[in-house]
């Protein structure tokens, strides 16, 4: 195996990720920092101005509360939000981020991102909450603001770099390794403080198409568990584990529905013409008091639409057709105007696909699909972990001094329970609902945090031995090793008793996720014996781990993804099994336990032992601001 | 599939350092064939499809063969991104062919400058972020007591 060489890199705070929340960070830190004479450095696994679940664009901003022209009150969000995720939430956390959110978005429009404005040049919303924008380079101008931020005070980033392990000593974080996924180079990263950005993970259960579309998730497969791995290898608290989205879409390319059901009022119907939301309405007084809010929790939505599914009432229909009608209708004694809304709206909904999910205008194309004409089918798509969505995945972090209660409060905001790890977006969990641009906003006050953090505490950078640096080199790059040497034994790189490779060791974790943790192919269903199973076969397959071959740096990469997928998943498995109750029906269903239980209603939170990877799961009392 | 490369058009970005398509695919997918200085996809599996490459690639080399397992053969959506916006050619399987134009961005390339030409009212122990809280529109930030909290 060729040479790698070691670099070390020594900063005072070191931003992980390149994503939303990631530039959320280097923007505020670069202030920050510059003013108290410290240095701020970002790691991406990508480029940045395309990396993160930005990347492609987005049609839509899905958070923002709108509080200075009094639309929305804090007390509102923070209802919204716990309904939605039936009542498991942090609002301390909730309102932390939803009240710098409206900043980052009028940021966002200084920036250069083109938001939409009606004649009187107030925000068109797409939903009470939603607004409607030109985001194919939504990503573009976010990155460009962070990278400037960062250029202009004297700091840097670092692209193409793939994090594998936190650095911890003493009990608090004090960096991280990676290789560079370009070059045979090995990095160490010494820091003061630690910020984690790296996004949710895609790919832990098994993708609805399995050959050339396996890339096709609603959520990026780029984004593989890494903050999940890290956060839990370094000790931190874990919350939510269990509280994993699914988020129905159009079928097979999953384009985004907001804009069908929310800005163009679009119904959904089975394939009998009847609306699951009033046809199954009883149904939702069994999940009261959650069942009973306006707007219907996600989940639940979900929940009624599977159980037509089951009962073999598909396929489910977006009601494209009758929408873009009624629209238009009401410019009917025009004609004029009649003709220039129907282009209008059909120019609306395809920029609403092509600003965000290619493949469904392709999708659309490929079958010769007019909107106005004819239906689209929707589905469910497969599970995914986003806290920063109507899911709630991530760490366990301090909420602020003057909304947190005690038990929510060990002194740095947004900092997990090791001291000098800083969460954000997708990597900080129980504060569902904060979207693209609830993330940045996160990602401005975790960074904000971190250097108060460090300017209080003077942590300082901790030694990091040679030995030390050459175990984690070693452990890093044994794929290639072990794939190299492994030649010998076999005439086909790609079976060879000797290490698994990347992909198929991929593959085996989302078939065993999907068929004993709720996949696609059990229609979300589990149950204890079912989850029981797969942890066994998961430790079958941890140990295996030890086997993964890599032929080059991108497959080395792939490696250490899945090995990080590997954890989510069993931090999910084991939490799901921990909660003995179904509360999220829509997300997953326990069989034996087919009920909300009131006396589950809390978090469930979960730490790994990072030398034995002993597993603690414990219930946390859930404490309110507003309810 | 994914996004290919079409070799007649594709010079390999010779006179840069790395190809525009290995620069910008989210997902380490695009590789250059030193040999031939050709770019391929190496995992389409793996695409997104997000067209970051298609839309970087200078000699327009690139596009996406939709995913096989579900997308019918014939239909291409090729974009043409110039600094304030995009250009979508929508061609369908049945040959109809749409066009359509969005804006990407209302500042000049390179140009977002980060604090928006807003002050910062802050000190490093409160809650009041860069920029705020005149970016947030509001006189101080959002916290119990105020009367954006609740009604």
């Amino acid at each position: 195996m060729t040479d790698f060489e070691t670099v070390t890199v020594n900063t005072d705070l070191l931003i992980l990720g390149g994503g939303m929340a990631a530039c959320g960070a280097a923007v505020e830190a670069s202030y920050w920092a510059k003013k108290n004479n410290l240095k701020v450095t970002l790691v991406d696994k990508a480029a940045m101005y395309r990396s993160g679940a930005v990347a492609m664009g987005l049609s839509a901003i899905n958070q923002y509360v709108g509080l200075k022209d009094g639309e929305n009150t804090m007390k509102d969000y923070c209802d919204y939000v716990r309904n939605d995720l039936m009542g498991v939430t942090r609002e301390d956390l909730v309102a932390s981020i939803a009240r710098h959110v409206d900043s980052t978005v009028h940021l966002f429009e200084k920036w250069g991102l083109p938001i939409w404005k009606d004649e009187k040049g107030a925000y068109v919303h797409e939903g009470r909450w939603q607004l409607m924008i030109n985001g194919e380079s939504y990503k573009v101008v976010v990155a460009e603001a962070a990278k400037n931020a960062l250029e202009q005070n004297g700091h840097e980033f670092f692209e193409r770099i793939f994090i594998t392990h936190p650095l911890i000593e003493g009990g608090r974080c004090v960096g991280a390794v990676g290789f560079s996924v370009r070059e045979n180079k090995f990095y160490v990263f010494r820091a003061q403080a630690v910020l984690v950005a790296m996004g949710g993970a895609v790919g832990v259960f098994k993708p609805r198409s399995t050959g050339e579309g396996a890339g096709r998730a609603w959520y990026p497969p780029f984004n593989s568990g890494a903050s999940a791995y890290f956060t839990l290898k370094a000790g931190a608290e874990m919350t939510c584990q269990e509280v994993r989205f699914i988020p129905v879409r159009f079928k097979d390319a999953y384009g985004p529905v907001g804009a069908w059901f929310l800005l163009f009022k679009a119904r959904a119907t089975n394939a009998l013409g009847e609306n699951y939301m009033e046809t199954r309405k009883g149904e939702l007084e069994n999940w009261a008091p959650y069942g009973k809010v306006k707007p219907v929790p996600a989940n639940l939505r979900n929940y009624l639409m599977l159980l037509d599914v089951k009962e073999g009432k598909a396929p489910i229909y977006m009601r494209t057709e009758e929408a873009m009608a009624a629209i238009a209708d009401k410019y009917k004694d025009d004609q004029k105007a009649y003709a220039k809304k129907k282009k209008e709206i059909e120019s609306e909904a395809w920029e609403d696909f092509l600003d965000m999910t290619i493949s469904q205008a392709h999708l659309w194309a490929a079958t010769n699909v007019q909107p106005e004409e004819q239906p689209s089918e929707i589905a469910a798509a497969e599970p995914y972990f986003i806290g920063s969505h109507s899911g709630a995945s991530g760490a366990w972090v301090s909420g602020p001094k003057d909304l947190a209660p005690p038990e929510y409060f060990w002194g740095y905001e947004h900092m997990g329970t090791v001291k000098g790890l800083f969460c954000a977006g997708d990597a900080s969990g129980a504060s569902s609902h904060k979207f693209s641009s609830g993330s940045h906003a996160e990602g401005r006050i975790a960074a904000k945090s971190a250097v108060r953090y460090i300017v209080k505490e003077k942590p300082g950078l901790a030694n990091v031995s040679d030995q030390t640096a050459q175990q984690y080199k070693d452990m890093v790059l044994k794929p290639l090793k072990l794939y190299e040497e492994s030649q010998p034994k076999s005439t086909q790189a790609n079976v060879n008793p000797g290490y698994i490779s990347p992909d198929q060791f991929r593959m085996r974790l989302q078939k065993l996720m999907d068929e004993y943790a709720g996949g696609v192919s059990s229609q979300f269903t589990t149950s204890g014996p079912l989850l029981q199973k797969g942890l066994e076969l998961l430790k079958l397959l941890k140990e295996d781990s030890a086997f993964l071959g890599a032929k080059n740096l991108h497959e080395l990469m792939r490696c250490w993804e899945n090995y990080h997928r590997m954890y989510q998943a069993e931090a999910h498995v084991r939490t799901v099994l921990f909660r003995e109750e179904t509360r999220w029906p829509g997300y997953y269903f326990r069989s034996d336990k087919p009920k909300m239980d009131p006396s589950w209603l809390c978090f469930v939170n979960c730490t790994m032992d990072p030398k034995t990877e002993e597993w603690k799961l414990k219930k946390v009392p859930i404490k309110y601001l507003f309810a | 599939m994914p996004s290919y490369v079409n070799p007649e058009k594709c010079d390999g970005c010779k006179a840069l350092d790395k190809t525009a398509c290995q620069y910008s695919c989210p997902n380490d997918l695009m590789v250059l064939n030193k040999d031939t200085m050709k770019a391929h996809n190496q995992e389409p599996d793996q695409c997104w499809e997000c067209q970051c490459c298609v839309k970087a690639c200078p000699p327009q080399a690139m596009d996406v063969r939709g995913y096989a397992d579900f997308v019918p053969m014939g239909a291409s959506c090729v974009p043409l991104r110039s600094s304030d916006s995009i250009m979508w050619t929508i061609t369908f399987r049945n040959g109809q062919i749409k066009r359509f134009k969005f804006p990407i961005r209302t500042t000049v390339e390179g140009k977002a400058e980060p604090a928006g030409g807003w002050d910062t009212k802050a000190n490093l122990d409160d809650f009041t972020l860069f920029t705020e809280p005149a970016s947030t529109g509001l006189e101080a930030i959002c916290a119990p007591g105020t009367k954006t909290w609740k009604k």
